[in-house]
């Protein structure tokens, strides 16, 4: 176990450092002089060459590289031009809206996957079954902001349950914060949960042929227990796999959604930043939200090692 | 332990006779195929007829509710919507073809290599595309978005990009699948290269994979593209597109809640259409898939 740990270990470090060095290259490099950049095209030589000095462009790429891995590492990000505060705080801020709706989207997700997946497994070409890969098949075409749209549309504007966006911090209680979650969750869950529940519907009806399954029903194991003790774990694998990659997708989708909802998350400071050409926070996110993505996929990797040993024996 | 290489389902299939009998007899292709077709078709007719000018602004028609004159209602520009949702499929159409073409080309090349050179080149092609999965089509644009401005050229670039290491991890399973078989060591046996092989056996092999994979990320990209035109990243004005057309709608949902309802169902049976046409397909060339389903 240790030396898959170590192996997988290893391969997330240098996706991490290759990682740093794309978001570096795109957004040190590319732009050319970000002081011109940041101060625009009218801007007195003068006053961008002192910016540059100011903001260290006037050192070699690679040691400006350094300093912002080990500011990264030591928890030092710099300031924002814009907010003309510390960039690490204004993440934190946002991360305390972001992570908990990627969360509470992932639990929809796979709360409803699971569900619709083996209720369909267990129906398998019966009306049931036809029904609810019909609704994924849906569910999978609608854009997530669409949805999100939908839900404002009818929960907010027509029936007035919920407000049409807006997020007023956790200081009201935990209740009041998952509320005004509660939708942009939910949109960010549809799309994927249909996904999900087709892998799993396939996952469950390859492991119910196997023989153990038989056995099991064989000795009188009710089909309920069969199905969700003994059938799901055992089709968890290429689940789990497909979860890693939604996370993915949904971390992204927040950048959406957060937008159709006014929430004051991780992806609207992006695009303020962006609007402001404030480069600092645009990088420190982007590299913030590329990091969570392949922290994820390892995740998932020493996961399948604890839902199914015989991987990691094979990988060493 | 080795893994027993799993046969690939060849594009050789189209040419079966009676492959189109069946594939008009099967409800995932034939739904698809018709959507995907009215997709195109929407996009082709917009260049010779629109009901109304999508461009041309006519203030006291804004906000009008559909009628026999406005099909769809206008917006509120008093532009017509239909003729609007016309013109944006062209955007659509235009954005998977070129960012899926970069992928399919660039993946398939990146795999077709890494499955024929094996070694450090596999290794080296496969991290690489670990780092570019880091950047899901969203975040490469924003990144391409704050350095060069917002533009559909940018936004067609960072979904391309996203799309290469898909195509090129698929490509590579599919190839070394072949790649260790018996007739690709016959032929080798004869004397012929590894670019010779991959010419004439790995790449028509794996073309089915391909074809199917291919319609799947058209829909994804159609997806992104109106994520990014909702945001302001993709599409500019006055070009039409779907998504952007969604942007503006919710600024009005309370006058007119249907501008929010159009432009959505028109991603939403594009993407559909493309997502069972590549069911269908996958169904229809590899038989041992849709037994499985």
């Amino acid at each position: 176990m240790s030396l898959f740990l170590l192996k997988r270990l290893l391969t997330l470090i240098a996706t991490l450092i290759g990682t740093s060095v794309i978001v570096f290259l795109v957004l040190e490099i590319l732009p050319g002089n970000a002081a011109q950049m940041l101060m625009g095209p009218d801007a007195a030589p003068d006053a961008v060459a002192a910016l540059a000095v100011k903001l260290g462009l006037d050192q070699p790429a690679w040691t400006r590289y350094w300093h912002w891995v080990a500011g990264m590492l030591s928890g030092n990000l710099g300031d924002s031009y814009t907010y003309s505060s510390p960039v690490l705080d204004l993440i934190l801020e946002r991360l305390a809206l972001t992570v908990p709706l990627a969360l509470l989207a992932m639990a929809f997700t796979t709360v409803l996957a699971l569900l619709v997946g083996v209720t369909a497994a267990s129906r398998h070409n019966k009306l049931g079954d036809v029904g609810l890969m019909g609704l994924t098949q849906l569910g999978m075409a609608i854009p997530n902001f669409w949805f999100a749209i939908l839900l404002i549309l009818i929960f907010s504007v027509e029936l007035q349950w919920f407000s049409a966006g807006g997020f007023d911090g956790w200081g009201d209680g935990i209740l009041a914060g998952l509320k005004a979650l509660l939708l942009p969750a939910l949109a960010l869950a549809v799309v994927q949960a249909a996904i999900l529940a087709r892998i799993t519907r396939s996952a469950v009806l390859e492991v119910m042929r196997e023989d153990f399954v038989r056995t099991a029903r064989a000795k009188g194991v009710s089909q309920r227990a069969v199905l969700w003790r003994h059938v799901l774990r055992n089709a968890m694998i290429p689940v789990v796999t497909v979860m890693g990659m939604q996370f993915s997708e949904l971390l992204a989708g927040t950048i959406v959604v957060e937008n159709v909802f006014y929430l004051p998350g991780l992806g609207r400071l992006i695009f303020q930043a962006i609007s402001n050409r404030d480069l600092i926070v645009v990088r420190n996110c982007v590299m913030l939200l590329a990091a969570m993505v392949v922290i994820v996929n390892f995740v998932v990797d020493v996961l399948y090692a604890v839902i199914d040993p015989r991987i990691k024996a094979s990988d060493i | 332990m080795s893994a027993v290489p799993a046969a690939v389902p060849s594009a050789v299939a189209f040419k079966v006779p009676g492959f189109w009998r069946r594939a008009m007899h099967h409800p995932s292709f034939a739904i698809g195929a018709v959507l995907t077709l009215l997709l195109l078709a929407a996009a082709l007719l917009s260049y010779v007829w629109t009901p109304w000018s999508p461009y041309e602004m006519d203030l006291p028609s804004k906000l009008q509710g559909p009628s026999a004159a406005h099909w769809l209602g206008t917006d509120s520009f008093g532009r017509d919507v239909a003729s609007l949702l016309l013109v944006g499929a062209r955007a659509s159409i235009l954005v998977g073809v070129i960012a899926v073409g970069i992928g399919l080309t660039v993946g398939t090349a990146l795999g077709l290599l890494a499955a024929a050179r094996r070694g450090w080149v596999e290794e080296a092609i496969m991290r690489l595309s670990d780092f570019t999965m880091a950047f899901p089509a969203i975040l490469s644009a924003i990144m391409l978005t704050a350095v060069f401005g917002a533009g559909i050229v940018n936004a067609i670039i960072a979904i391309g990009i996203y799309n290469i290491p898909t195509f090129a991890r698929i490509t590579r399973a599919s190839a070394n699948a072949v790649w260790s078989r018996e007739y690709v060591a016959a032929a080798r046996a004869c004397g012929k290269g590894s670019l010779a092989i991959t010419m004439q056996h790995v790449l028509p092999n794996i073309s089915a994979v391909l074809i199917v994979q291919t319609t799947i990320r058209f829909a994804i990209a159609i997806l992104a593209e109106a994520a990014l035109s909702y945001l302001g990243l993709g599409t500019q004005p006055p070009q039409p597109s779907w998504g952007r057309m969604l942007a503006e709608a919710q600024t009005l949902m309370f006058q007119a809640p249907l501008l929010a309802v159009f432009p959505g169902l028109a991603i939403a049976l594009a993407v559909l259409g493309l997502n069972l046409l590549g069911d269908g397909l996958r169904d229809l060339l590899d038989p041992r898939l849709a037994r499985a389903r």
